[in-house]
């Protein structure tokens, strides 16, 4: 579905709050532009995003076409222990698009 | 409280004294969220519970280039403990084809409450903030935003 | 050449969607301090063009890395395949486009000189101006020449188009009768609606621009300039918009290229 850039630490202290960037293609077509021949072009959001932590859910956000195209997020987690973060964005044709970054927590 | 609203109008005086002797704006859209319909939204959100003001920051810049995409910074003052922390932040407009704008699920593991996303603005309006506590409180923040468009666009 | 634009009164319909009256005062000196259209844009929109993971920019580099590895064509050659290490073979490419090319005799674009080697050494259908690949692989060919001097115009075959292109910027055209130089020379620093002027300095192409929602190559810039005098745009490719992309890169020698820069 697209190409995505996410920026997590490789490493971090234990206990440390780290901050998690996430950033992804897409048109965030909001279904109330019309195209050139005149008519709406359809609705094509991303209107869910999860990120996991070792499998466990630390951040999620429900979208809405005000979101602007090439959607970015970024906010912040504890680092608990040596593992894998996980990315999904999920669009209204229910594609998702996965990404994920090893952190070595020490 | 609108913090954001005394730059916004520095900012509108700016445009003017730069020389724009009229600025008008023209845009036909579809039906598009009113500040009825941002109330019914929050409404949804919120429930019966009532809304304070304070421990949100809103985070919007006052003047904004392009409302194709314009930078957005929630901060609530939470100590993001396992007693105490912040669960969800929604985001609202009045002037877009529809109020919503995102809403984020926090848990404690965030360590702090702190979220940037860059949203759309079809139009100078009011945005609002609310975050949901763990208590089960909901506190508010709120930006007045002036939009312009860029020069030289395409047709 | 410096005309004041004292009480003109410049009233463009975008798309018709957008009514706009600005009377821009005064000439300003012109430019003797070369200043990037970096230097015009919001400290928002400076922090997102500096930080490669909030950088729109940055995902059709990423494509356009993908692409330099990716075998195509009849050759079932890659980029990669012939040039090796981009950060090595293309460093410093970008920033001195465009270039003579001896085989048309003409001046040739970094676009344009994408799709011979998609041609001539792939063996591939080149690809369309504007579209999302050759955005993407010249992007990515323009950030491994990021920080480095711009140096076009050093060969001395160019002058004759780059003179021509000179001509062009400061030709008066389209309904509202404006050159190039008139707004980018004269008035550059005071603000058009919610846009600064800037000196128009090709610094950071191809550029993610909130306007699109999307990146753009230097002549879909150009192209809105014109729209905006409500003159008739050039068509995309047209030796028209390489004389003036080599006009403006030349006036630019030595400033930093940016690629891929974030501009409203
Ligand atoms: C009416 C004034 C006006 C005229 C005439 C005009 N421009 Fe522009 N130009 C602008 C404005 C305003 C911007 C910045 C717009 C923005 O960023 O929203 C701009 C941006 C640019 C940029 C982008 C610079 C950067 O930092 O990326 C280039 C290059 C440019 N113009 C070249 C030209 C050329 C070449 C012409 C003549 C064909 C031209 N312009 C005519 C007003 C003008
Ligand atoms: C079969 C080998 C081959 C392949 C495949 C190939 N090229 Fe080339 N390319 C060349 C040769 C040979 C030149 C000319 C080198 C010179 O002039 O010094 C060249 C020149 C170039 C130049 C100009 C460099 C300069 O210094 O001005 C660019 C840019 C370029 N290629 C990009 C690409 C891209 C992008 C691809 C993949 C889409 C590609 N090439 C695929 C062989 C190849």
């Amino acid at each position: 579905m697209a190409r995505a850039l996410i920026n997590v630490p490789a490493k971090a202290k234990r206990g440390e709050i780290i901050e998690i960037k996430a950033l992804i293609s897409h048109p965030m077509e909001t279904g109330y532009r019309t195209g050139p021949d005149g008519a709406l072009v359809p609705r094509d959001i991303i209107n869910r995003f999860i990120c996991t932590y070792n499998g466990v859910e630390i951040f999620s956000a429900d979208l809405f076409p005000a979101i602007a195209a090439n959607p970015f997020f970024s906010f912040t987690t504890t680092a608990t222990e040596s593992g894998r973060i996980a990315f999904r964005w999920i669009d209204d044709r229910g594609q998702a698009h996965l990404e994920t970054a090893e952190i070595a927590v020490e | 409280m609108s913090r954001n609203s005394g730059s916004a109008g520095t900012s509108r005086r700016e445009i003017l004294a730069a020389g724009a002797g009229a600025l008008a704006l023209i845009l036909a859209r579809p039906a598009r969220a009113t500040p009825e319909s941002m109330a019914a939204a929050i409404k949804a959100f919120v429930g019966e519970a009532e809304v304070r003001e304070g421990r949100v920051t809103l985070e919007i810049p006052p003047l904004v280039e392009n409302g194709n995409s314009v930078p957005l910074t929630v901060k609530v003052d939470s100590p993001m403990t396992a007693q105490d922390y912040v669960k969800r932040i929604a985001v609202f407009n009045e002037r877009n084809p529809q109020p919503n704008v995102a809403l984020f699920y926090l848990n404690p593991r965030a360590g702090q409450a702190l979220v940037s996303t860059r949203i759309r603005l079809g139009d100078s309006q009011n945005i609002v903030a609310i975050a949901q506590l763990s208590d089960g409180t909901f506190w508010s923040d709120k930006a007045e935003l002036i939009v312009t468009l860029p020069a030289c666009v395409e047709s | 050449m410096r005309r004041a634009l004292t009480g003109v009164v410049l009233a463009a319909g975008f798309g018709g969607a957008l009514g706009l009256c600005i009377s821009l005062a005064l000439a300003q000196s012109p430019p003797s301090e070369h200043k990037s259209g970096f230097e015009f844009i919001s400290p928002e929109s400076q922090a997102t063009q500096q930080d490669d993971f909030s950088n729109p920019g940055m995902l059709w580099v990423a494509e356009g890395e993908a692409l330099w590895s990716a075998q195509a064509g009849a050759s079932g050659r890659s980029c990669a395949g012939c040039h090796g290490d981009a950060a090595v073979s293309m460093k410093g490419v970008a920033a001195r486009y465009p270039v003579y090319f001896a085989e048309s005799g003409q001046p040739i674009d970094l676009q344009s000189r994408i799709n011979v080697c998609r041609k001539v050494n792939q063996k591939a259908a080149p690809f369309p101006l504007e579209s999302r690949e050759l955005l993407a692989l010249s992007a990515f060919i323009g950030k491994q020449s990021r920080g480095m001097p711009i140096t076009t115009g050093e060969d001395k075959r160019l002058e004759p188009f780059r003179a021509r292109g000179q001509e062009l910027y400061e030709q008066r055209q389209g309904q509202l009768n404006f050159s190039c130089a008139n707004c980018h020379d004269d008035n550059w620093g005071k603000r058009l609606a919610s846009s600064v002027i800037p000196q128009s300095h090709p610094t950071g192409y191809p550029l993610y621009r909130l306007e699109w929602q999307s990146m753009g190559s230097l002549q879909r810039r150009l192209r809105n300039c014109m729209v905006g005098v409500r003159a008739e745009p050039y068509p995309y490719g047209s030796q028209e918009y390489v004389e003036l992309e080599l006009f403006l890169m030349t006036r630019a020698k030595g400033m930093p290229l940016e690629t891929p820069a974030v501009r409203p």
